[in-house]
């Protein structure tokens, strides 16, 4: 901790956790669709549908969709904004079971009509987790660059990601897997410590058996 | 530099040791922590107190009202009495008050602000600071170093006891927030390191089991008015510990003492909406309107 989690971070409010973690997690969905959504459904958790309306919950995510950042004074009319952009926007309750009580479940679709299913909690002072991409489970900040390498689930494929990665002298901060079944469809999370190029993700990509990859900068 | 947010009471002695203020200690030990020039540390938290600053005026507007209707246009009443010479205890507290209600009803109403330490607890530390700035004619550069001091009492409450209105009631968010505004008005008001921990105890006992208690759960009833007390609290603890007024109970006693209340409150008191104001027929009333028409379901 630094002096800067004591004063900070500067937000729009009334909440960190319902109105600055709900932003964040809009942005880095944004982030990881890689381009803005023209249609968003945001499935609002617990706390979160209950007085989300009254911290501005909706419109904090849907102003990280439209990648505002969480201190953006537009962000109370992020609402009306996505519709003068042509972002359809639909908000509704949704029960996830064990979901932490500060959740978003978003389903994103891009202009080519790329889709993409993300789920995050806000977890307190601003702090999220996502915890879920395209039903893969992931744990993901936000805080760092982050490396999510989707791939064949077999043997080598984390030495030679990790290796690549080496090559350029990036630490990993983080380092977690998750597989769909054994030999199936597998996704790798990096949280690097420095600063990582989209040539790094190139490099991994172009790795034998790596099926997609995307390089998440901080937000 | 060795300083670690441990105990206040070994940092007021660094500072005492070092003869200088313990906002400068922080700043050098920070920018070695970021690995930063002291120049951008200072530069980021004067960013910081700019949004400070920049919140008082449109937090005082009549119309100002949160999304739910709770809150907004009280900071403008406060201010009004003040500029009329209407209150009873002049422009320092007055204008305190008015800077803490402004603040703290800009962030209900989706205004821009500093969480310091949390956003419910966002205006009782500007509202100090810029106080001191403006009716006791404190430099701009002191104001935004008292920060420092005030971070540093605000990371040792965090690593010993907690900041959170859900883990440890209002006493540990506005009750921490007037601690740490209070140990930055003695350090403004030139007052030594063992006063500036004198305050810090003081400012914390005299909050001790305050409850969260939000109506509707939302960051506006009573957070609004307790971001008031809590910088009137930090006057009156300031104002005894610089008039030489000792704290029997040690500062860092005083925070585990806060840990240890939290932890003994119930949980219908850690900001669930299920006990406190927020379960008055009054708050149940508010809540059925407000979720009635609010939530999504």
């Amino acid at each position: 901790m630094n002096v800067f989690d004591i004063i900070g971070p500067v937000m729009i409010g009334p909440s960190s956790s319902h109105t600055a973690g709900a932003a964040r997690i809009g942005g880095v969905a944004r982030a990881l669709l890689g381009a803005q959504p023209v249609r968003a459904d945001i499935g609002l958790h617990g706390s979160f549908a209950r007085t989300g309306r009254g911290h501005g919950t909706d419109k904090a995510i849907v102003a990280g969709l439209l990648g505002f950042a969480p201190d953006d004074t537009r962000l109370r009319n992020a609402l009306d904004i996505a519709a003068e952009q042509g972002m359809q926007v639909e908000i509704h309750p949704v029960e996830i079971d064990g979901a932490h009580p500060n959740t978003a479940l978003l389903h994103l679709e891009t202009a080519g009509g790329r889709t993409l299913e993300v789920q995050g909690s806000s977890v307190g002072g601003g702090s999220i987790r996502i915890t879920s991409i395209d039903g893969m489970e992931v744990q993901l900040t936000g805080e760092r660059p982050t490396l999510i390498v989707v791939h064949q689930d077999m043997p080598g494929i984390i030495a030679a990601v990790t290796e690549t990665v080496a090559g350029w002298q990036l630490n990993i901060g983080s380092f977690r897997l998750t597989r769909q079944s054994r030999g199936g469809t597998a996704v790798m999370a990096l949280e690097m410590d420095g600063a990582v190029g989209q040539e790094v993700a190139a490099a991994v990509s172009a790795l034998p058996h790596v099926m997609h990859v995307t390089l998440l900068q901080p937000v | 530099m060795q300083l670690e947010y441990t105990s206040l009471a070994a940092l007021l002695d660094a500072a005492e040791q070092a003869g200088k203020p313990l906002s400068e200690l922080v700043l050098a030990q920070q920018a070695e922590e970021l690995e930063q020039d002291p120049r951008q540390v200072y530069d980021r938290m004067a960013r910081c107190y700019q949004v400070m600053a920049d919140g008082v005026e449109p937090g005082c507007d009549p119309a100002l009202r949160s999304t739910s209707g709770l809150t907004g246009g009280n900071a403008a009443k406060m201010k009004a009495a003040v500029q009329a010479g209407r209150t009873l205890t002049g422009p320092v507290l007055g204008g305190a008050l008015t800077r803490a209600l402004a603040i703290s009803e800009l962030n209900a109403a989706m205004g821009r602000i500093v969480a310091a330490p949390t956003a419910g607890s966002c205006g009782i530390l500007p509202a100090a600071l810029l106080t001191m700035e403006q009716e006791k004619s404190c430099a701009r550069h002191a104001c935004v170093m008292a920060l420092f001091t005030a971070s540093a009492v605000g990371l040792v409450i965090a690593k010993n006891a907690c900041l959170a209105g859900a883990q440890g009631g209002c006493q540990a968010e506005c009750g921490s927030a007037a601690a740490m505004a209070a140990a930055a008005i003695v350090e403004l008001a030139g007052g030594s390191p063992k006063m500036v921990g004198d305050a810090v105890a003081i400012a914390l006992k005299n909050v001790l089991g305050l409850v969260c208690d939000p109506v509707a759960g939302l960051v506006e009833v009573p957070c609004v008015k307790r971001n008031a007390a809590g910088v009137a609290g930090a006057f009156v603890a300031a104002e005894l510990a610089l008039a030489g007024i000792g704290s029997v109970i040690p500062p860092d006693e005083a925070i585990l003492a806060m840990k240890r209340v939290g932890d003994a409150m119930s949980p219908a008191l850690k900001e669930t909406a299920l006990g406190g104001l927020a379960a008055t027929p009054t708050a149940c009333r508010l809540r059925d309107q407000l979720l009635g028409r609010d939530a999504w379901q």
